[in-house]
């Protein structure tokens, strides 16, 4: 065996070169880049040639009769009340819900790393649930217990408070749409928190508590600074998440009422399903430019640190 | 993956801050905690209670927190009435060419980018890179107008191919071969197995827990998709589960039947939350690895 093996060291070391590594290569990469070119390569190229159009939905049999307005779907964007109300709605699910979600994940991870032993694989399990729970199914139960005559309301009424009609009033849906993106959400920024806390070296703490300081003030001088990457990455990440917010608006609201709770996302949507392909498009281009910003933002403030 | 390590070692750690943390009040904290996860667990609680109650006791009463009369009438009529068998049905063909496709897909492709040196290597992981961050609402019009040409509107096969290879996975199974040493690959090549044999060999073999996740992590998204099936599924023959349960709501809102949606609802949670109970450890690794769902 060994044998047989040195003899065939001088002819089989020798890697693949060239033509024939670089076709091995792609060869493992194929199925995956068929994929890439077809669903997500050609459709974002695709995608910016249909906002510079006035494509609907009725011309897709005859993609060349269509004229190009350049960039004219985006100038009726901005000029279109809808649009700019859904984007000040998306800026609420963001400004909203990211601290809300980040805050309540920050706040269970510190507390599931301060000390607690019993139980705390069981309140992970039980935190972590919802973020794998169907959202149309969560949608169904929010429905159920915020109706008039819901369990929230029944609840209130025990207590004695006359619960409003939560999903009727344009002033309430926001808030019962953010709290259900928060409740689906919140176990990432817990468990992303927690690794983070984990990574943080124990010997800073010990060299605080011997010099005297306190849980809080280690709390602010060290845990929170040293914390910042990964409060940066989640603050991204959710940011991303409420940017493109459709789920939940479209199953507990569709947007309404009266458009309190339509998303960018939800009026790309409704711009598809009424046909206008071309604006759909634009609208989704948005979107895109803004989770990129989000992004370029995130690699600028990480870049000093790392 | 870094992190997750540290996860891992997390009840190690503790036990030395436990010392060192005496202040912390234990009741309060623990008082704390389990009002939290009671909270977190209330629409669980309303949904396995309202599913149990008959029509006639939720609209006299909509809100009650306990049935009156334990009932499963919600269930049999979800399957006998509403067609619920065959979008378990679709949700599971779907789920699965999702999961094949992104364990055959996601291997490959990771095993080369972690592990072969070729031409164009670093614009394919990139690539990679950039489709994982790349905003699902800003293709779907141009990715239903591709799947209409293929002819694969209304087909399981349309739902299911934009998923079978998630970059997610992709980038999962790179992070697990670059853990890999080259040595134990180039001992393999000096021995004169070609990178196929390796591959199937030596690399598969080795690669159990990323398949694991990616397992996991594609069973997820393909399961709770709702987007992508509510554009492509168009007709009740290729509903999923939960692009099923959304049109039986939107029939069922002038009764708000809302026993026979609340059923539905736990058929479309259960399978999911079943298999997280049991394998926890892969889905928090694939969702806080990249912290993607």
């Amino acid at each position: 065996m060994t044998v047989t093996v040195l003899q065939k060291v001088p002819r089989r070391t020798r890697r693949p070169r060239g033509a024939r590594r670089t076709a091995v290569g792609w060869l493992f990469l194929a199925p995956f880049t068929v994929v890439f070119l077809v669903y997500t390569a050609i459709p974002t190229v695709a995608a910016l040639g249909f906002s510079l159009t006035d494509l609907r939905g009725a011309d897709l049999r005859h993609p060349f009769a269509v004229d190009f307005t350049g960039l004219d779907n985006y100038l009726r964007l901005f000029q279109d009340q809808i649009f700019l109300r859904d984007i000040l709605n998306t800026a609420v699910f963001v400004a909203v819900g990211v601290p809300l979600t980040m805050g309540i994940g920050l706040a269970l991870a510190l507390a599931l790393n301060s000390g607690i032993r019993r139980l705390r694989g069981a309140f992970r399990t039980v935190f972590f649930a919802p973020v794998v729970t169907n959202v149309v199914a969560v949608a169904l139960i929010w429905q159920y217990a915020f109706n008039a005559g819901g369990t929230v309301n029944k609840t209130l009424g025990a207590v004695g408070f006359a619960g409003p009609n939560w999903l009727d009033d344009p002033n309430l849906t926001m808030p019962v749409v953010i709290l259900l993106g928060v409740w689906r959400n919140f176990g990432i920024a817990m468990v992303l928190f927690l690794a983070g806390l984990q990574a943080i070296p124990q010997n800073v703490y010990e060299a605080a508590s011997l010099d005297g300081a306190g849980r809080w003030r280690q709390l602010r001088h060290i845990t929170l600074p040293l914390l910042r990457p990964t409060t940066l990455m989640v603050s991204v990440l959710l940011t991303v998440f409420y940017l493109q917010m459709f789920d939940e608006p479209y199953l507990l609201t569709n947007g309404g009422p009266l458009g309190s709770t339509e998303s960018v996302a939800l009026y790309t949507y409704h711009q598809f399903g009424a046909g206008e392909f071309g604006m759909s498009s634009a609208a989704s281009f948005v979107t895109l430019v803004l989770v990129m910003l989000v992004s370029v933002v995130q690699f600028r403030l990480l870049r000093p640190r790392t | 993956m870094t992190a997750l390590a540290a996860l891992e070692n997390a009840d190690m750690t503790t036990d030395r801050i436990a010392v060192r943390r005496r202040s912390v009040s234990r009741p309060l904290l623990y008082g704390a905690l389990v009002l939290c996860a009671l909270l977190t667990m209330l629409p669980f609680v309303w949904v396995i209670s309202g599913s149990l109650r008959s029509l006639d006791e939720i609209r006299s009463d909509p809100g009650a927190w306990v049935p009156q009369h334990l009932t499963f009438d919600n269930f049999e009529r979800l399957f006998t009435t509403q067609g619920f068998g065959r979008f378990l049905v679709n949700s599971v063909v779907v789920a699965v060419m999702v999961v094949v496709g992104n364990i055959v897909a996601a291997s490959a492709a990771g095993y080369a980018l972690a592990k072969l040196d070729f031409a164009g290597r670093r614009i394919a992981f990139a690539a990679v890179m950039g489709a994982m961050m790349m905003p699902l609402t800003s293709v779907f019009v141009t990715q239903f107008v591709i799947t209409v040409d293929l002819g694969l509107a209304d087909t399981l096969t349309g739902v299911a191919l934009p998923s079978v290879a998630l970059p997610l996975s992709v980038f999962i199974m790179r992070q697990y071969a670059m853990s890999i040493p080259d040595e134990l690959l180039e001992a393999a090549r000096i021995d004169g197995a070609g990178e196929f044999r390796i591959f199937f060999g030596i690399f598969l073999p080795l690669a159990g827990p990323a398949v694991a996740t990616i397992t996991i992590m594609s069973f997820l998204s393909s399961w709770n998709n709702f987007l992508w099936p509510l554009i492509v599924a168009q007709s009740m023959s290729s509903y999923t589960l939960p692009v099923g349960l959304a049109a039986t709501s939107q029939a069922a809102a002038h009764v708000t039947d809302y026993g026979l949606l609340l059923a539905g609802a736990i058929v479309v949670m259960l399978p999911v939350l079943v298999l997280f109970l049991f394998l926890q450890r892969y889905f928090v690794q694939g969702v806080a690895g990249t912290g993607m769902r």
